[in-house]
């Protein structure tokens, strides 16, 4: 199972849980995997078909350019960042 | 230069990546062949001009531009009237996502002007004196409204509001009423209470920045030209075609594949020449007109209408065992956007703590807008800030402790598998080997003598991005490449690029002849930025290089009369069956062997990983003007593997530069109305080769697992410590702590006399 860090600011959907497993493939079948069991956590993630503005995903200690299509392995850690540019 | 020993990341010597071959652009640069922004010259070309709002806050109650219309020699006037009106429409731009209600509103103001300088109208005219006058007739009637310029003070609850529609987010959670606070960040790890209590010594301490330019030699400059057919080509100094093409697209709601973005030569950009400013004002004009329309900004339109970096007040506190290992730390940092939401916050609380292991840790970031240019990326966007102010305190830290500085920062130095506070673990990185090779300098090991003079140290991180790149590259007869990539070469990239695809083909740098292509020529490239060039598009040139080797083993085997899979190709040399032929042999029969051989990559690579530097610097201070010299400086940094250490070096060089320009002398000075008192260069101090010694440069070649030769970014880590590590030089000096950026010779004489 994947482990998802759940942000302090979202931890009031989970209950309080600072980390949550989850089964998904994808970025997207995770969030949709945690809908079911913290219900509004994909509206605080999510604008429509994307990553809310302003939030980046980062997988395995890097950030993915790819969004909810991004995969994840078996035993991938998953954060949720804000984005990052550069100079 | 000195270097340390380097683990090899291939398993072969490198033959072109680490010599120093002289740049492919260097002639037309030298000579002035180059062709910039405003070099492009055209028939029947048209000049504009942007009027600037004279008010740092106030509505806009109607703008009349007929009489500047009816003025002989003027071709065409626009507003924000004639731009699609974009509410609340996202945009995907590869380093982030961008509002273009906000990018539309920033670019030609509507409904309301929210800084000192902001784009109201623009006219085009036969020449750029009968524009200024054209925009002389112009009538804005404005209703003024208090500004607001400080931090603190826009987020307070009566400060001016600035936007009826940002409402503070809190990862998703949007408060119930409008905010100069656009968002709220939080970081938390471990637990801060137990890690205060465990500590020996806790330092608290607050800090503040100025506003800053990048200070790019070239102001911006844009030429448009809307041709009958409904296709637009823009000619830009721009650190991203694709950018500005999507942007210009976006902006003027039309097809991407109606717009080309030719990339003109650039004069320097550090972050600032990503957002568009020009191009679709020069692109309304053109399709009005009908005439090519060519604008440029003075310096001092540049320092008012463009995105300098955000000011700032930070608060921070770091916790110590006797031993000098941190047990807590804890940031409250407020940056400000300008006057748009979407600030460098982000990165600034993911940097604060990411040189050190700390187990208890937590950060609150404020992206909070108020009446000063929307701020843009300046290299290490948001980093500079959060180290000045934690690497001072850790400086605090080791004096208090009785513990060397550098051996403090190696006690808790981040390595692989540290987790940041953010959550993310580290990668394989070389903070420890930057501390060690500073630890053992000769600079810092040789003693400093003289009244009035202190040494200090500091370390900053960033972390560099890869994203995506493109390229393509066709062998020439005589043995030659020619590579077409889509990176603006800011920083020598041309070379850098090109030279690992002349260490893949096993060729001569000489050899391969890079260009930068415009966006029809080649495939999609992100922007120049997050030190990722040399990484992400010269991986794309490694890629290249394996798909000409791949073709050329087939042309030999189809002259061999041999399989593929016997034709081996090692330092340019092709081999079967007791057969050879050099790479330029083989070029040479490419037209009787099935025609040319093109390479060609794209990719969006992971694995960038991160870039830690050491900076040393020994300072003189004036105790009665409270000027400071810089007696001695060096830089030492994990560069991964240096493709070409003449600009490795210049990278540090410069970006410490201009570290040292944030430190002791830059910022924005805004009168109470929010005008900006100093939009020049004679006012706007930044360093020139006369207020710096020569920069001296470690660098350490810790390779990147997550590139064939080791590359990592280079470009921005070095002007993140600098200014903590003048700070920390200043206190050993004359034993104040300067905790306000710049520290310029009135702070510095006040800190004296106050002491």
């Amino acid at each position: 199972m994947a482990t998802v860090f759940v942000p302090p600011q979202l931890r009031d959907v989970t209950g309080g849980a600072d980390r949550i497993e989850a089964s998904g493939a994808t970025v997207r079948e995770v969030i949709d995997e945690f809908e079911a069991r913290f219900p509004g956590i994909a509206a605080r993630l999510l604008d429509g078909e994307h990553l809310a503005a302003g939030l980046a995903v980062s997988i395995d200690g890097t950030l993915s350019n790819r969004g909810l299509q991004a995969a994840i392995g078996k035993d991938s850690e998953l954060h949720f960042l804000p984005a990052l540019g550069g100079g | 230069m000195a270097t340390t020993p380097r683990e090899e990341h291939t398993n072969r010597p490198m033959r072109v990546l680490g010599t120093r071959p002289v740049r492919h652009d260097g002639a037309d640069k030298v000579t002035g062949r180059a062709i910039y922004g405003k070099d492009v010259q055209m028939a029947n070309l048209a000049h504009g001009k942007i009027l600037r709002s004279p008010h740092a806050h106030a509505r806009i109650r109607s703008i009349d531009t007929s009489a500047a219309a009816k003025l002989p020699g003027v071709y065409a006037c626009v507003t924000s009237a004639d731009m699609p009106n974009l509410v609340d429409k996202m945009t995907e731009l590869g380093e982030g996502t961008v509002n273009l209600a906000h990018l539309g509103a920033n670019v030609l103001a509507r409904g309301k002007v929210l800084y000192h300088g902001q784009a109201v109208a623009a006219v085009a005219a036969a020449n750029a004196d009968l524009a200024e006058e054209a925009l002389e007739l112009i009538k804005v009637d404005y209703e003024p409204l208090p500004p607001v310029t400080g931090v603190l003070d826009a987020m307070k609850d009566d400060a001016p509001l600035l936007h009826d529609d940002v409402f503070t987010n809190e990862m998703g959670k949007r408060a119930n009423k409008p905010s100069n606070v656009a968002r709220h960040i939080v970081f938390e790890q471990g637990n801060i209470e137990r890690g205060l209590r465990e500590a020996e010594v806790v330092i608290e301490r607050e800090f503040r920045t100025a506003t800053v330019h990048q200070g790019y030699i070239e102001p911006h400059v844009s030429t448009a030209l809307w041709n009958a057919d409904g296709h637009v080509t823009i000619w830009t100094a721009t650190q991203g075609a694709f950018t500005a093409r999507q942007q210009t697209a976006e902006l003027l709601q039309i097809p991407i594949s109606r717009v080309t973005v030719v990339p003109c030569e650039i004069g320097g950009g550090f972050g600032g020449k990503i957002s568009v400013y020009l191009e679709p004002v020069a692109a309304l004009l053109s399709r009005k007109c009908g005439r090519p329309i060519k604008m440029s900004m003075t310096r001092a339109e540049v320092f008012e209408g463009t995105g300098p970096t955000p000011g700032s007040f930070m608060r921070v506190k770091l916790g110590a065992a006797k031993d000098g290992k941190l047990t807590a730390a804890q940031a409250w940092l407020a940056y400000d956007a300008g006057a748009f939401p979407g600030g460098v916050i982000g990165p600034g609380c993911m940097c604060v703590f990411s040189c050190y292991d700390i187990p208890n840790a937590r950060v609150d970031g404020f992206d909070v807008v108020l009446n000063k240019p929307k701020t843009a990326a300046y290299r290490a966007p948001g980093a500079t800030h959060a180290a000045f102010a934690c690497e001072t305190v850790v400086d605090e830290l080791a004096e208090r402790l009785g513990i060397d500085p550098i051996e403090l920062r190696l006690r808790n130095a981040a390595k692989e598998g540290t987790r940041r506070v953010d959550g993310e673990k580290y990668p394989r990185i070389g903070f420890v080997e930057t501390l060690e090779a500073a630890k053992a300098s000769e600079h810092y090991q040789s003693p400093l003598s003289g009244a009035n003079r202190g040494r200090g140290v500091a370390s900053g991180f960033w972390f560099n991005i890869g994203l995506k790149s493109s390229a393509a590259a066709n062998v020439n007869p005589d043995g030659s490449v020619t590579l077409v990539e889509g990176s603006t070469d800011i920083g020598g990239t041309r070379t850098s690029v090109a030279m690992q695809l002349a260490e893949t083909l096993g060729i001569a740098a000489e050899d391969v002849l890079p260009q930068v292509g415009d966006t029809d020529s080649v495939g999609y490239t992100d922007v120049t930025g997050g030190s990722r060039v040399t990484f992400a598009t010269g991986l794309a040139a490694y890629q290249v290089g394996l798909d000409i080797l791949a073709q050329l083993r087939e042309r030999a085997a189809s002259i061999w009369s041999c399989d593929p899979e016997k034709v081996t190709s090692e330092s340019g040399v092709f081999r079967a069956n007791g057969k050879s032929m050099t790479f330029k042999e083989l070029a040479a029969k490419l037209h009787h062997t099935g025609g040319a051989v093109v390479g060609r990559a794209t990719v969006d690579p992971q694995g960038a990983t991160n870039g830690f530097g050491t900076h040393i610097v020994d300072v003189e201070v004036d105790r009665e003007t409270g000027k400071v010299t810089i007696l001695r400086y060096t830089a030492v940094q994990d560069t991964g593997k240096a493709v070409h250490p003449s600009y490795v070096e210049g990278q540090m060089q410069g970006g410490a530069v201009q570290g040292i320009g944030w430190a002791l002398n830059e910022e924005y000075v805004f009168d109470a109305q929010g005008r900006m008192l100093n939009p020049t260069f004679l006012d706007y101090r930044m360093p020139t080769a006369l207020d710096v010694p020569m920069i001296d440069t470690i660098i350490v070649e810790v390779p990147n697992p997550g590139h064939p030769y080791g590359v990592r970014g280079v470009g921005e880590t070095p002007i993140v410590a600098p200014p903590a590590a003048i700070a920390n030089a200043i206190y050993r000096a004359v034993g104040v702590r300067m905790r306000e950026l710049p520290m310029s010779p009135p702070r510095v004489c006040a800190a004296i006399l106050a002491k």
